[in-house]
C-alpha cells in the first residue's frame, strides 16, 4: 500500500481508494480483473491422487481461503476446474460436460503430469492431456505437485486473470 | 391460477406404486462418492430399492502397463493404486516380486518396512476419519485430522522425497536408510499421538449426530461379509478375526506384539471403532520399531542387479552394446523363474493381493491386482438396498474405498 | 503338506477334471477342467472351509506354452479363515468357446470380479446375473488384457473422437473462441 497524492491509497495495481468516502477509483476492465481475481471459486473435482493434494491445500497448513478461494461442490458457481488427476477416456466426457455446465468466465487448470500429457498413464485408457478437449489456462507439473505448486499455479491464474482485456462484454 | 379461502384445501393426488419410483443417477462428480464412483440408485421416496454402483471412471490400464515394463518399473505404478496408503502398496508389490523371485531382504530393511506401513496406515485411516466424518456432518474432525496426517507426510516426504507417491521400497530392500532427523520426529509422533486419538475421540464419540448416523446402519453379518469378500476393517467389524499380518505374516510382522481389533455388531459404528483401535495398535507397533530398529544394511546383496540392471550391465564386456547386456540380463532365466504366485498383505483398506504369472522373462507374464476397494464397491449393493439415501452415504465412507485401487 | 492333501482327495472326488498338481514356491496350484469347476468350488466351500476367495482372475495365454494349458484361464485363490491353508485353481478354456461356469451363487463378491474377467478378456461367464462391461465404457471395443491387443489400444474409442468434435464445435461459445470468430 503506497501513498499517493490526493490522499488516495493503491490497493492493487491501477486501483485506488479514497480514505474516508469509501469509494474506488479504477478503470473498470481493472476492477472487474481485480474482483475476479480474489475470489476464484473452484468445482471440487478429484479425479485421482493429486486431488488429495488438492485436499490439503484446502486445509489449514496452507489455507486457500487466504486467497478467497473457496471450494464450491456445484459447477454452477464455480468459475474454475482444476482438474486434479489422471483423466480417463471413460471419464472424460463427463469432465467435458462439467466444464460446460460453468458460466463464463471460466478458467480450467491441469494439475498434475496426468493432467497435463497423461503422465505415466500411456495406454489404451488414459486421455493424454486435458487440452485434447479442453482450454487449459494453467498446467502445474508434478505428480504429484506439492500443495505449494497449486499454490503458485493459482496466483499465476490471478495474474492471468488481471492482465485480461474486456473479458466482460464482446464490445470492448 | 388457484386461489384459495381459508377453509379450502387442495388435494394432492398421492400416488402409488411404480410412478412413486425414481432414479437417480449419482457421481461420478460428487463430492461424497471419494472420487470418481457413480451410483444408479433406484429410490422409492428416500429409501433405496436398488443400488447400482458404477466403477471405471479411473481405470488406468495398471495390469496391461505392468505386463510392458520390468519388474523394478512397476513399483512406480503400485504408489497410484491405494494413493492414500503408498507406502503399503509398495511393500505388498515388493513383497510379492521377493517371495516370486527368491530375493533375500535384510532384517532393518524389513523392519523399515513395517515402520513405513503402520505410518501409511494411520494417515491412511486419518483421511478415512476425515473425510468420513466430513461427509456425516463433521467438519472440525477434518482439520485436525490433516493436522496430525501433515506430519506424517512431510516425514514421508524427508525419508524419499515425496509426500503421496513414495516409491519408497525397492526389490530386496528400502531405497535409503532412515535418518536420525526421522526418528526423533517420528519418535515425538508417536509420542503425542496417543493424545490425538483422545481428542478425535472426543468430539465424535459421544456426538448423538455421529451415533445416530452411523449405530445399525450398513450392517453385515459375519456370513455376509464371507459371501461379499470383504475384508480389513469391514470383515473384522463383522466378527471375523482375519488379519494378513497374524494369519500370513510378511516382512516380519510375526516379531511384533499387537492386537487386532475385532467388531461385534457388524455396523459402521463397529467399523469405525475397529479402525480407531487399529490407529492406536499400529502407533503401538511404530513404538516398538523405534525401540528395535536392527543395524545393517538395507539393500539386499543380490538386490542392486535387480534395481538397476543398468549397473550390471555396465560390468560386463566393453564392447558389448549396454542395451544388448540389458536385454540379456532381463532375459536370465536364472533369476526369473517360470511360475507364478499369490501373495497377500494387509493394507489399511483391507487385503491387497498381487497375483503374479513369470514365463521367465524380466517383466511379468500376468498381474493382477486383488484390491479391496473394487469388492468393496461390490458389495455396496448388497448393504445400501433398504436404507435411506442419507445413509448410502455413510455406507461408502465406511467402507474406505479408494478408487484409484477399485479401477486400477 | 494340508495343501497337498486337498488337492488328492480332490483329484479322488473328480478323477476326469483335475488335470495337474503343481507346487511352487509352497503354493499348490491345481489345473482343472472348466467343466467341473462350479463343483469344485463347491466342495472346497463346504468340505474343507475354504471360506473366504481371495482373488480371481483371467489369463491370456497366447505366448505361453506348457502342458494342458489352453488359450485362456480362470484362476481362484481361495483362503481357509479357519484351518489358514490357502489354494488355487486354474481352469483351463479353449480358445473356441471362452465360457466357464460362474460361482456367484457360492460367493456374492465373485459377481464384480467375473464381470472384470469379462469385460477386460472376454471370458464368458455362464448364470451370472449381471454380465457387463465394467471397467471400460459400455461401448468399448476389444478386450485389453488380451495379448494381441495393444497397450496403447488397436483404435481410438468412439466416445473420445465424438467428445473431441464437440470441443471444437463448442468452441466458439467460449470467449475468446467467440472473439477470434468475430474477427
Ligand atoms: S500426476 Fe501423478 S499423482 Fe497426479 S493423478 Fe497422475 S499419477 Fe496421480
Amino acid at each position: 500500500m503506497g501513498k499517493m497524492n490526493n490522499n488516495l491509497v493503491q490497493i492493487a495495481d491501477g486501483i485506488k481508494f479514497i480514505p474516508g468516502a469509501s469509494a474506488i477509483v479504477a478503470p473498470l476492465n481493472k476492477l472487474i480483473n481485480w474482483g475476479r481475481a480474489g475470489s476464484i471459486w473452484p468445482a471440487t473435482f478429484g479425479l485421482a491422487c493429486c486431488a488429495i493434494e488438492m485436499m490439503v491445500a484446502g486445509s489449514s497448513t496452507n489455507d486457500l481461503d487466504r486467497f478467497g478461494i473457496i471450494f464450491r461442490a456445484s459447477p454452477r458457481q464455480a468459475d474454475c476446474l482444476i482438474l486434479a488427476g489422471t483423466i480417463t477416456k471413460k471419464m472424460a466426457p463427463v469432465v467435458r460436460r462439467v466444464f460446460d455446465q460453468m458460466p463464463e468466465p471460466r478458467y480450467v487448470l491441469a494439475m498434475g503430469s496426468c493432467a497435463c500429457t497423461g503422465g505415466i498413464f500411456d495406454t489404451y485408457a488414459v486421455v493424454q492431456g486435458a487440452d485434447e478437449f479442453l482450454p487449459v489456462d494453467v498446467y502445474i507439473p508434478g505428480c504429484p505437485p506439492r500443495p505449494e505448486a497449486l499454490l503458485e499455479g493459482l496466483i499465476k491464474l490471478q495474474e492471468k486473470i488481471m492482465q485480461e482485456q474486456g473479458r466482460w462484454s464482446n464490445l470492448v | 391460477m388457484i386461489t384459495l379461502t381459508d377453509t379450502q384445501t387442495i388435494d394432492v393426488p398421492v400416488q402409488s406404486g411404480e410412478e412413486d419410483r425414481y432414479h437417480l443417477k449419482m457421481g461420478p462428480q460428487h463430492p461424497a462418492t471419494h472420487g470418481v464412483l457413480r451410483v444408479d440408485l433406484d429410490l422409492d421416496g428416500e429409501t433405496i430399492l436398488t443400488c447400482d454402483p458404477k466403477v471405471g471412471y479411473l481405470h488406468r490400464g495398471f495390469e496391461k502397463l505392468a505386463e510392458h515394463r520390468t519388474y523394478a518399473q512397476n513399483i512406480v505404478l503400485t504408489d497410484r493404486l491405494d494413493y492414500i496408503a503408498a507406502m503399503s502398496n509398495n511393500v505388498g508389490y515388493c513383497e510379492a516380486v521377493e517371495r516370486l523371485l527368491a530375493i533375500e531382504v535384510p532384517e532393518r530393511a524389513r523392519m523399515l518396512r513395517v515402520m513405513v506401513c503402520e505410518m501409511s496406515r494411520i494417515s491412511s485411516h486419518l483421511l478415512w476419519l476425515a473425510t468420513h466424518a466430513l461427509d456425516i456432518g463433521a467438519m472440525t474432525v477434518f482439520l485436525y485430522c490433516f493436522r496430525e496426517r501433515e506430519v506424517l507426510l512431510e516425514l514421508f516426504a524427508e525419508l524419499c522425497g515425496a509426500r503421496l507417491t513414495t516409491t519408497y521400497t525397492r526389490l530386496g530392500g528400502v531405497r535409503q536408510d532412515v535418518t536420525r532427523s526421522i526418528m526423533k520426529k517420528l519418535d515425538k509422533f508417536v509420542e503425542d499421538f496417543p493424545a490425538c486419538i483422545e481428542e478425535y475421540e472426543t468430539l465424535i464419540d459421544t456426538n448423538r449426530i455421529w451415533l445416530k448416523r452411523t449405530i445399525g446402519i450398513g450392517q453385515v453379518s459375519a456370513e455376509k461379509a464371507l459371501d461379499l469378500c470383504l475384508t480389513g476393517a469391514s470383515l473384522r467389524g463383522s466378527g471375523v478375526d482375519y488379519d494378513i499380518r497374524k494369519h500370513m505374516p510378511y516382512a516380519g510382522y510375526e516379531k511384533f506384539e499387537f492386537d487386532i481389533p475385532v467388531g461385534e455388531t457388524g455396523d459402521t459404528y463397529a467399523r469405525y471403532r475397529c479402525r480407531m483401535e487399529e490407529l492406536r495398535q499400529s502407533n503401538f507397533i511404530l513404538r516398538q520399531c523405534i525401540d528395535m530398529l536392527p543395524p545393517g544394511p538395507v539393500l539386499g546383496k543380490d538386490a542392486p542387479d535387480l534395481v538397476m540392471p543398468i549397473r550390471a550391465a555396465n560390468k560386463l564386456e566393453v564392447d558389448v552394446p549396454a542395451k544388448n547386456a540389458l536385454i540379456t540380463l532381463i532375459e536370465d532365466r536364472d533369476v526369473f523363474m517360470e511360475g507364478d504366485i499369490y501373495v497377500a498383505t494387509e493394507v489399511p483398506k483391507g487385503e491387497l493381493g498381487f497375483y503374479f504369472i513369470s514365463d521367465g522373462m524380466g517383466r511379468p507374464y500376468r498381474m493382477h491386482i486383488r484390491s479391496p476397494s473394487f469388492i468393496h464397491i461390490g458389495a455396496l449393493s448388497t448393504m445400501a438396498q433398504g436404507a435411506m439415501i442419507a445413509d448410502l452415504i455413510a455406507i461408502i465412507g465406511t467402507l474406505d474405498v479408494v478408487l484409484g485401487e477399485c479401477d486400477r | 503338506m494340508e495343501q497337498l492333501g486337498i488337492a488328492e482327495q480332490l483329484r479322488e472326488k473328480f478323477p476326469g477334471s483335475i488335470l495337474e498338481i503343481i507346487t511352487h514356491r509352497g503354493q499348490v496350484t491345481l489345473l482343472v477342467d472348466r467343466k467341473d469347476i462350479f463343483a469344485i468350488c463347491q466342495v472346497l466351500k463346504t468340505d474343507h472351509q475354504m471360506n473366504h476367495l481371495n482373488c480371481l482372475c483371467g489369463v491370456d495365454n497366447l505366448k505361453r506354452t506348457a502342458a494342458h494349458l489352453e488359450r485362456f484361464e480362470v484362476v481362484y485363490q481361495f483362503y481357509s479363515i479357519d484351518n489358514r491353508t490357502s489354494l488355487r485353481i486354474k481352469a483351463q478354456i479353449p480358445e473356441s468357446d471362452p465360457s466357464i461356469d460362474s460361482i456367484t451363487s457360492l460367493w456374492t463378491g465373485a459377481n464384480w470380479l467375473e464381470r472384470e474377467t469379462y469385460d477386460l478378456l472376454g471370458i464368458v461367464f455362464n448364470n451370472h446375473p449381471k454380465l457387463e462391461r465394467i471397467l471400460t465404457a459400455e461401448d468399448w471395443e476389444g478386450y485389453p488384457l488380451r495379448k494381441d491387443y495393444a497397450l496403447r489400444g488397436d483404435k481410438e474409442w468412439k466416445g473420445l473422437e465424438e467428445l473431441r468434435e464437440k470441443a471444437i464445435r463448442l468452441r466458439q461459445y467460449d470467449f475468446y473462441g467467440a472473439q477470434t470468430e468475430q474477427e
